[in-house]
């Protein structure tokens, strides 16, 4: 075997505390190796044409670069050494920057554990084998979960570039948070009127089939081959039949259930079609209330509906689907009140959340826009708002920003100027955040145009004296306590995961951060893709974001399912597991190790079973080879010989070293 | 008085550390920390000894010195300062409580309920928990540090109606009492005076000196603060020990400067009916 060696210096990264020269000289002492030099930047066009170069004029067969994580550059040398006619597999990365240039500062140290490092890259170089990947087919229709701004327009993307889209809601209607808002920032256009013609769209789109009112109950499958079984919930209404008519709503007498839309500032009946501009527009039975569940008698609904749609006797229907790739929109939850004791643990009437306040200032909502007390329903005439309730605030474990509070509540806080024009509202805060276009100023409006009072300091408690609430905190300019008596507090409660997000990536194979988020490939130049190939992401679920960014992310999302769908076969990644069927035993344990469910069992024709890998399902974790009793499963590129030679190449650089 | 009876009754075994010394306290703590750790260490290195498995404490000054002592003891630096102040070695494996939390979690809400013998019917009160029993959360492991509820559900369960109470964590300000008593009584005046306006017959505290502070003060809050307050303060295991039968004069009710009679009395009324 003939190796080339290419050592970087990535600037001062690698150099600075590597002697990357010395390393490269090391290096062509090795076996097999022909060729070493360093560079200043080896994945820079001439470092690459240097290593094309090379392949030809030392007629290498296999090359090392040593340089930062593979996770960064390995596919980029591998096309190069591919352009140079080599097999793309004949290639090895040793990581001298994050694994070493990056954690010591003893230059010495340094050159030698990277020296050791690339040693260990030729060991295993000089086993590698030609792989070639295997092609299979696509299907080209795409499964799009939860159905906020940030969904539909993924939805809309992927229908209009010529995808069939499933597009699978947990609430019974589409639109998300964003069709409870009143008006948006920084423009104060109203929410439901630019949100409204989408969800038409998305609900007439010939390409998109709705399922709402539906979760996902599992998934299997990989990219391009997706199963999914979705658990299309028990509604007690015959969609087929109903026409949104709403008679029903008129005359059901259960007429205190929970009212989710409007975050339980009203109520509303046990059967319901959620608010006016709900699509699909269809009434659904809340069992909880239902008293024909409740009670066992009532049947009003199914008496007074003109078509006859009411089926007491649903249930639960799971439907398969099958999809090429998934698009995750499933937004944000927001923080119970009842976590936050110093603001009252919601205790209080008085004391609401941002997004109640938003049902209150809606024109549709319950008070038809008129903002009241909860408590006797008058006008307040003063209003506090306290921001980051709940977000950056280590005691409560959730450090992070929740992005859109600082600007909804300058929304709120002109809105209810604008509502209530001799109120006085006054804005705690810790410092305003407002980078995007447009936001700054708008906040100044809020200050200066409308004359919200901000007070920069965090709220320590709120307690009621009278018919009032008392909002005790800090003002840190003045350097003083006060307190601000009140007729309404508005909490910015922190934005959290969606509920159950977590359980829906455990299904999706995607990873979450420890406060729910789906994790994205690569924060600064993946943001929209996961580490499970096919399984995208878009909106809050990804961390808090506001309209413009979960928009921006739905296209993107839909744009990187057009482009892995603009080819009709995929290529998969041959460096999988595979069995050597005359070794194994039949135990199937790598069966049962396997998170992926790769393994399935297979008869031979002398009858003996033994494990089999399907290629495409297989995500080469290599868990599977750690626990095989007979050695019989083995990584391709990472065999025990491979990490044998490896662990070899060291030892005997130690030994030559001790009796030289 | 009350804690040692009431402890009996629920079937707690007190033992009485030997030799105890001061924990240090506020005093301690505002002169030298090791100090302040090192006299805490003593009390618990002698219980340590004696085998026992926890320190209780009615009163939670002393349980965050405890507390504090035992964090220092987990850094192996500050563990061999405080051993170079002790005689004898403080390992750190004792634990400290309140007598709340002993009782609410160790004998438990409901079996306080079962011994009850005079339920608390007929008495309206506030249940305030001062500034440190439940924070710094990380510190304290117990309870919720804002709203805090343990002495809330033993009430109740005894029998007594217990209001929303907004100023259950707020400072009273006794350790202030002789730097700063100006402070002390604006601070304990707007305790008070909420407590009064939420219609409670009696103040129930978890703290022998917010007890003392909030009963003894009264008098100069209602000459220097303008607003005038008359309200029993009681400590937690005095009503307990009411419940559980004990005689006003047994759980040291006699003893207090404004007289709970009025409570008293209410209640002996509706205990006839
Ligand atoms: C009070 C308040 C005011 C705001 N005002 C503004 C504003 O003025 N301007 C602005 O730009 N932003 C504002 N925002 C932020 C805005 O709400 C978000 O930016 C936006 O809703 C994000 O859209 P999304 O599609 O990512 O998530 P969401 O709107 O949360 O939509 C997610 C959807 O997924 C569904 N879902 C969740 N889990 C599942 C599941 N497991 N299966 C199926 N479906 C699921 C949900 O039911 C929901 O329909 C405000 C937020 C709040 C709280
Ligand atoms: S957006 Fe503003 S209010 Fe919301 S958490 Fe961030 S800083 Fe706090
Ligand atoms: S390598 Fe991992 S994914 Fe592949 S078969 Fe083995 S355990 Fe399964």
């Amino acid at each position: 075997m003939r190796i080339g060696v290419f050592v970087c210096h990535c600037g001062t990264n690698i150099d600075g505390t590597v002697d990357s020269h010395q390393v490269a000289e090391e290096a062509k002492k090795f076996p097999h190796v022909v060729y070493a030099t360093d560079y200043l930047y080896t994945c820079s066009e001439p470092g690459q044409q240097e290593i094309q170069q090379a392949v030809g004029e030392h007629d290498l067969d296999g090359v090392v670069v040593a340089a930062c994580s593979p996770r960064m550059h390995e596919n980029t040398f591998r096309r190069t050494i591919e352009r140079a006619g080599l097999n793309r597999y004949m290639f090895e990365m040793a990581n001298i920057r994050e694994h070493c240039s990056w954690i010591g500062e003893d230059r010495e140290a340094n050159t030698h554990k990277a020296i050791e490092l690339v040693r260990m890259a030729v060991a295993k170089v000089a086993n590698h084998v030609h792989l070639h990947p295997s092609y299979f087919e696509v299907n080209k229709r795409v499964l799009v979960i939860g159905a906020g701004v940030a969904g539909m327009q993924a939805a809309l993307d992927c229908a209009d570039g010529g995808l069939d889209v499933v597009l699978v809601e947990k609430k019974s209607s589409i639109g998300g948070r964003m069709a409870q808002l009143d008006k948006t920032f920084p423009t104060v256009d109203c929410s439901i009127c630019i949100l409204g013609p989408k969800m038409v769209d998305v609900g007439q789109h010939e390409k998109i089939k709705l399922c709402t009112y539906s979760e996902i109950e599992d998934i299997s499958g990989y990219v391009g081959n997706y199963t999914v079984n979705i658990r299309r919930k028990a509604t007690y209404v015959d969609w087929g039949k109903c026409t949104g008519c709403g008679l029903c709503m008129e005359k059901c007498p259960s007429k205190k259930a929970y009212d989710y839309h409007n975050e339980g500032i009203a109520d509303t009946t046990a059967i319901n079609i959620s608010f006016p501009q709900a699509i699909p527009k269809k009434a659904t039975i809340d069992p909880e209330y239902c008293r024909q569940f409740t009670k066992g008698k009532c049947g009003v609904c199914a008496k007074v509906c003109p078509l006859g749609a009411i089926d007491y006797e649903m249930e639960d229907e799971i439907v398969a689907e099958e999809v090429g790739a998934i698009i995750v929109a499933t937004g944000y939850g927001l923080l119970n009140m009842e976590e936050l004791g110093e603001y009252g643990a919601g205790r209080y009437p008085d004391v609401i959340t941002g997004i109640q306040y938003e049902r209150f200032l809606n024109a549709s909502g319950p008070t038809q826009g008129h903002v009241v007390r909860p408590s006797d329903g008058e006008e307040p005439k003063r209003v506090v708002f306290i921001s980051c309730a709940g977000s950056r605030d280590a005691s409560l474990d959730r450090p992070y920003c929740s992005n859109f509070c600082c600007m909804y509540i300058a929304k709120q806080a002109i809105l209810t100027r604008d509502h209530i024009p001799d109120s006085e509202v006054y804005v705690f805060y810790m410092d305003t955040r407002s980078p995007s276009k447009g936001y700054e100023e708008f906040i100044r409006r809020a200050q200066e145009e409308y004359g919200v009072q901000y007070v920069r300091g965090r709220v320590s408690r709120i307690y009621p004296k009278g018919k009032r609430m008392v909002v005790r905190g800090a003002d840190t300019l003045l350097g003083t306590q006060v307190e601000v008596e009140t007729d309404l507090v508005v909490l910015a409660t922190a934005a959290t995961c969606a509920p159950e997000a977590e359980e829906l990536a455990e299904k999706l194979r995607i990873s979450y951060d420890e406060y729910g988020f789906y994790m994205e490939s690569h924060p600064k130049l993946r943001p929209v893709e996961t580490n499970t190939s096919g399984v995208f992401l878009a909106g809050a679920c990804q961390g808090p974001k506001d309209i413009p960014a979960a928009v921006g992310q739905g296209s993107a999302a839909a744009s990187k399912v057009l482009s892995l769908f603009s080819k009709d076969q995929l290529e998969s990644d041959p460096q999988i597991a595979q069995v050597m069927e005359l070794r194994c035993v039949g135990c199937l344990k790598c069966a049962d190790t396997c998170p992926f469910q790769a393994i399935e069992e297979k008869e031979l024709p002398d009858g003996r079973v033994v494990g089999h890998v399907i290629e495409t399902v297989c995500q080469g974790c290599g868990l599977c080879t750690s626990i095989c009793p007979s050695g019989a499963i083995q990584l391709q590129q990472c065999t025990d010989n491979q990490l044998i030679a490896e662990v070899e190449a060291l030892c005997q650089a130690w030994r030559e070293r001790s009796s030289g | 008085m009350s804690s040692r009876k009431v402890a009996e009754a629920l079937g707690i075994e007190l033992v009485e550390v030997e030799d105890w010394s001061c924990c240090g306290s506020t005093p301690a703590h505002t002169v030298d920390h090791l100090l302040y750790g090192a006299l805490a260490a003593r009390n618990l290195a002698i219980a340590e000894k004696m085998g026992l498995a926890t320190v209780v404490t009615p009163c939670p000054s002393c349980l965050v010195a405890f507390k504090s002592a035992l964090e220092m003891v987990q850094d192996d630096g500050k563990r061999k300062e405080l051993n170079e102040l002790l005689d004898l070695p403080f390992q750190g494996e004792i634990q400290s409580k309140s007598l709340l939390q002993i009782i609410y979690e160790e004998v438990g809400v409901e079996a306080v309920a079962q011994r009850a013998k005079r339920p608390l019917e007929g008495m309206r009160l506030a249940p305030y928990y001062g500034c440190i029993l439940t924070r710094p959360p990380k510190r304290a492991q117990f309870d919720d540090p804002e709203n805090p509820i343990t002495m809330d559900r033993i009430l109740e369960a005894l029998g007594a109606e217990v209001p929303e109470f907004p100023f259950k964590t707020e400072c009273c300000g006794a350790a202030f009492g002789l730097p700063k008593r100006e402070l002390v009584l604006t601070l304990s005046a707007k305790i008070l005076e909420m407590a009064q306006e939420i219609g409670a017959d009696a103040l129930v505290v978890a703290c022998p000196l917010c007890q003392q502070n909030l009963d003894l003060r009264q008098g100069q809050i209602t000459s220097r603060e303008g607003v005038s307050v008359d309200l029993p303060v009681l400590y937690i295991t005095q009503l307990v020990g009411l419940a559980l039968g004990f005689s006003p004069r047994e759980v040291g009710l006699d003893k207090h400067a404004v007289s709970p009679n009025r409570l008293l009395k209410k209640w002996e009324e509706k205990l006839k009916e």
